[in-house]
């Protein structure tokens, strides 16, 4: 397999393979923006998809995967401008069809399953009746027989009670059930090809798993799926063939144990590089080289030694909230943990698990009902609020979203001239060098300080995020989903400058995260919470590799890993 | 606005709002000149009119609008044109002596009601609250007849009772950047909580406000002369537009023009600074998120 045939035509090698349902020849898509400039987002794109079979997009955001995906249903939008050598169904074409002939398609021949079930759903509409609807438009039996067919199809996608289901709004729902239930919207006409984008995004490690297993079952029912996805990993349990793409243009293609076990193109390989797992930690994630500290920060200031009290420490915390029923419920129940110099806790768990509720108590911004948080056997959490403005310059925070973090008046050197002179009183005065050096620190440049946060990218304002953190020489740095809602490469960058920092400075990390691969990554400890319980805490590796309760073992088997496909590629090979 | 986004990027110390003013669209220039006459009219009448607006002529009075009278004259033959043009400074004074009553007023309130502990910010929570259930018209009414009927009177009348409005907008306002992120972040940074408000919540709260102190001013304009004709504010001999409405209404079936024009002007007045009012605030969403 040589590199010049990957960016070609993706040869599917598969023998079981059956009749060809979807093939597209030399696909561009162009976007015209407001100007009448044109954007060339998908550049000569061939893929072929057969029936039975999971052929899977993988790409980082704005490599043209969704789009590519959208224009196999008519869905790419208005300012669009199409061009193809072949674009086909079935042998028929799909270019300029109007939408009618489309409304016939999308749902009986080619089902679209989009990433977020709450946005995708109308929230006022039973999910019975939004599959009932689906079958309706394309006037699909009777009233009854339509009935009958809604239970079976959220039977078929693993809802239980399905009649009970069918009669609920998807608010009422949880998330796993909405994104089956929108799931079943898709495929109650059985499409033979199921277009999931982005299927599993926004769910639970758990939730994704369940998930996931519709999606396999499907495919074990001979319909074609076309996986949309960020997510190696997960790609990795499904798909057959990997068509990976970069800025437009699919870069490799090839049977899914070949792409991920000898990627040839070096992004894939860099992309592969920067999932963090066990395997990766104390080890760089991105090519990258590491940063400079200038020696503008003092050296961390004591050394550890083993008689001192913990920098922070929680004991036996409680908070609750009242929600908008009336109802009070305990979201942190009686956690404890302790955070030394230098070292990382890992804190991971899934949604409403209290970790986000547990980081603000350990930043004093929510004051726990009962138990405490010490700063170096200091009182923090309980403290009066003029002593805690002493050591709030000493915890330091990094939030999931930075832009909302920033003061939308404020340029990048507003923001770090700001926290600088908060930090030390005594580099006020330059300021403004001293911001261009923090920037140097975390990889931006001096030329970044009159930039608006708005306009720049995720990457970036993260970074922006961090310079923030660490400008007022804090002891720790509260990380809280900091680099969730970043593509994989610009994580692996983000977590390489967090891992370089601490070295460096001595600073030490609450990392929370519903990432387990990440958290991995990171951690020295670790702590799992479900439902504000802290059920696991130890060491990291022996809580990954000989987890205790059954909660943590549940969540590590739901983790879709790599390691799978390129074992099941060296065991096949043998 | 991404033409307006790539031109602030390239000239990153440009102010934006000067970088804005060049794609001004045509209805805000037309307002512009508008506001910009009648702000003539108010600083230096003697430049716009041409007539006095007190000399009394009776040979030629209710005489339609003409060449030598443009916009006719009243019944003892006073000049339309530049009585109204004499009336903007009363008239326009009123308006923005109203709006920064107001102002001053919800400022104080709202942010009580977003900031103050509970048992301060709920009651005056509810005092707003059954304010703003009186209809404007009325709440000013209710302070002319308290404090009897003059220009001051008027003018902290038709303040006061806009006030509740502005208030409920700003303590809104409050509450929702008061929740965000940043402020977040700032106290996590260890600013105090007077910081915070000086850095953070005051600027971010009345932002959007900015254009709407401009819609305002045309609105209390409006609400003014709506008193002044029912004989609750300036009284007739002034020009002031509220008043000449009054004075004209005796003689509305033989000189249209009495009613007509002194209306035309607290029409443009308020349309004029409502569109630049709409326009910046526009802007300022635009400039934001």
């Amino acid at each position: 397999m040589t590199t010049e045939s990957e960016t070609s035509i993706p040869i599917i090698d598969k023998p079981a393979a059956g009749k060809k349902l979807l093939e597209v020849r030399g696909l561009n898509i162009w976007f015209t923006g407001q100007n009448g400039e044109r954007k060339h987002v998908v550049r000569g794109v061939d893929l072929e998809l057969r029936a039975g079979q999971c052929i899977a997009l993988v790409g980082e955001s704005g490599s043209g995967k969704s789009v590519t995906a959208r224009s196999l249903v008519g869905l790419v939008g208005d300012n669009a401008i199409i061009s193809a050598d072949t674009l086909a169904l079935e042998g028929e074409t799909l270019l300029g069809r109007p939408d009618s002939w489309w409304r016939r398609v999308r749902g009986a021949r080619i089902g679209f399953i989009l990433q977020d079930a709450l946005v995708s759903l109308d929230p006022l509409r039973p999910v019975g009746k939004e599959i009932d609807e689906a079958l309706w438009l394309h006037a699909w039996g009777t009233s009854h027989t339509r009935r009958e067919k809604v239970l079976q199809t959220l039977t078929q996608v693993g809802v239980p009670e399905p009649e009970l289901r069918a009669r609920q709004r998807p608010g009422e729902l949880s998330g796993g059930l909405r994104q089956r239930a929108l799931i079943a919207s898709a495929i109650a006409l059985h499409p033979d090809i199921v277009i999931a984008d982005e299927p599993t995004t926004a769910l639970d490690v758990t939730v994704q798993a369940q998930v996931l297993s519709v999606l396999k079952q499907m495919l074990g029912r001979g319909t074609s799926v076309i996986l949309i996805s960020h997510d190696l990993a997960v790609v990795a349990k499904l798909a057959d063939v990997i068509l990976v793409m970069q800025g437009g243009e699919i870069v490799e293609a090839g049977p899914s144990g070949q792409v991920l076990g000898e990627p040839q193109h070096p992004y894939t390989q860099q992309l592969i590089d920067a999932i963090p797992s066990e395997h990766t930690k104390g080890s760089r994630l991105s090519a990258r080289g590491g940063v400079f500290t200038h020696q503008l920060f003092a050296p961390p200031s004591k050394p550890f030694s083993g008689n001192e009290s913990p920098l922070l420490e929680a004991r036996n915390v409680v908070k609750s909230f009242r929600g908008p029923d009336g109802v009070r419920r305990t979201v942190v129940k009686s956690v404890s943990f302790t955070l030394g110099r230098g070292e990382t806790l890992g804190i991971v768990g899934e949604s409403g698990s209290g970790k986000s509720t547990l980081a603000r108590i350990a930043l004093s911004l929510e004051k726990p009902d009962s138990g405490e948080v010490r700063f170096l056997g200091e009182a923090w959490s309980n403290a009066t609020s003029a002593e805690q403005l002493k050591i709030r310059r000493s915890i330091a925070v990094v939030y999931q979203d930075p832009l909302s973090s920033f003061d939308p008046r404020w340029r990048v050197s507003r923001i770090l001239t700001d926290a600088i002179a908060l930090g030390d009183p005594k580099h006020a005065r330059r300021a403004r060098e001293r911001a261009a050096e923090l920037l140097e620190t975390v990889g931006l440049t001096a030329a970044h300080l009159d930039q608006w946060p708005l306009r720049m990218s995720g990457g970036q304002r993260q970074r922006v995020a961090i310079a923030r953190a660490i400008a007022t020489n804090p002891e720790v740095i509260v990380l809280d989903e900091a680099v969730s809602a970043l593509d994989v490469s610009v994580q692996a960058q983000i977590l390489d400058l967090l891992s370089d920092l601490q070295t460096q400075l001595g600073i030490s990390y609450l990392f929370i995260s519903h990432d387990l691969g990440v958290i991995h990554h990171m951690s020295d400890r670790v702590l799992v919470m479900q439902n504000g319980v802290a059920v696991e805490q130890g060491n990291a590796d022996e809580v990954f590799y000989s987890p205790c309760h059954s909660y943590t073992q549940k969540l590590l088997e739901s983790l879709p890993r790599l390691e799978y496909a390129r074992l099941r590629l060296a065991a096949s090979s043998r | 606005m991404s033409e307006v986004a790539k031109d602030v990027r390239s000239s990153s110390s440009s102010n934006p709002l000067l970088t804005a003013i060049v794609t001004v669209p045509s209805s805000i220039v037309l307002s512009a000149l508008v506001v910009l006459f009648f702000l003539i009219a108010a600083i230096v009448p003697s430049v716009l009119s041409t007539h006095s607006a007190f000399d009394t002529d009776l040979l030629s009075s209710l005489t339609p609008p003409a060449a030598d009278h443009w916009l006719g004259t009243d019944e003892i033959g006073r000049d339309l044109y530049s009585r109204i043009v004499w009336g903007t400074r009363g008239s326009l004074l009123i308006g923005l002596g109203a709006m920064a009553v107001a102002l001053a007023g919800a400022t104080v309130l709202g942010f009580t009601a977003a900031l103050a502990p509970r048992w301060v910010a709920e009651p005056v929570n509810r005092i707003l609250e059954i304010l703003l259930a009186f209809p404007t018209l009325l709440l000013a009414l209710l302070f002319v007849a308290l404090l009897g009927p003059s220009a001051t009177s008027l003018l902290i009348s038709v303040g006061l009772g806009t006030t509740p409005g502005y208030a409920r907008l700003i303590r809104a306002q409050t509450l929702k950047v008061k929740q965000s992120g940043y402020v977040e972040a700032a106290r996590a940074l260890g600013h105090s909580w007077q910081t915070v408000f000086i850095q953070h919540i005051a600027p971010n709260a009345f932002r959007p406000l900015v254009g709407l102190v401009a819609l305002g001013i045309g609105q209390s304009v409006v609400w003014a002369s709506g008193l002044s004709f029912l004989g609750l504010g300036v009284a007739p001999p002034s020009p002031e537009w509220g008043a000449l409405l009054e004075a004209g209404k005796a003689n509305i079936t033989v000189a249209w023009w009495l009613e007509i024009f002194p209306g035309l002007a607290i029409v443009l007045v308020a349309l004029s600074f409502t569109q630049i009012g709409q326009y910046i605030q526009d802007l300022a969403e635009g400039n934001t998120r």
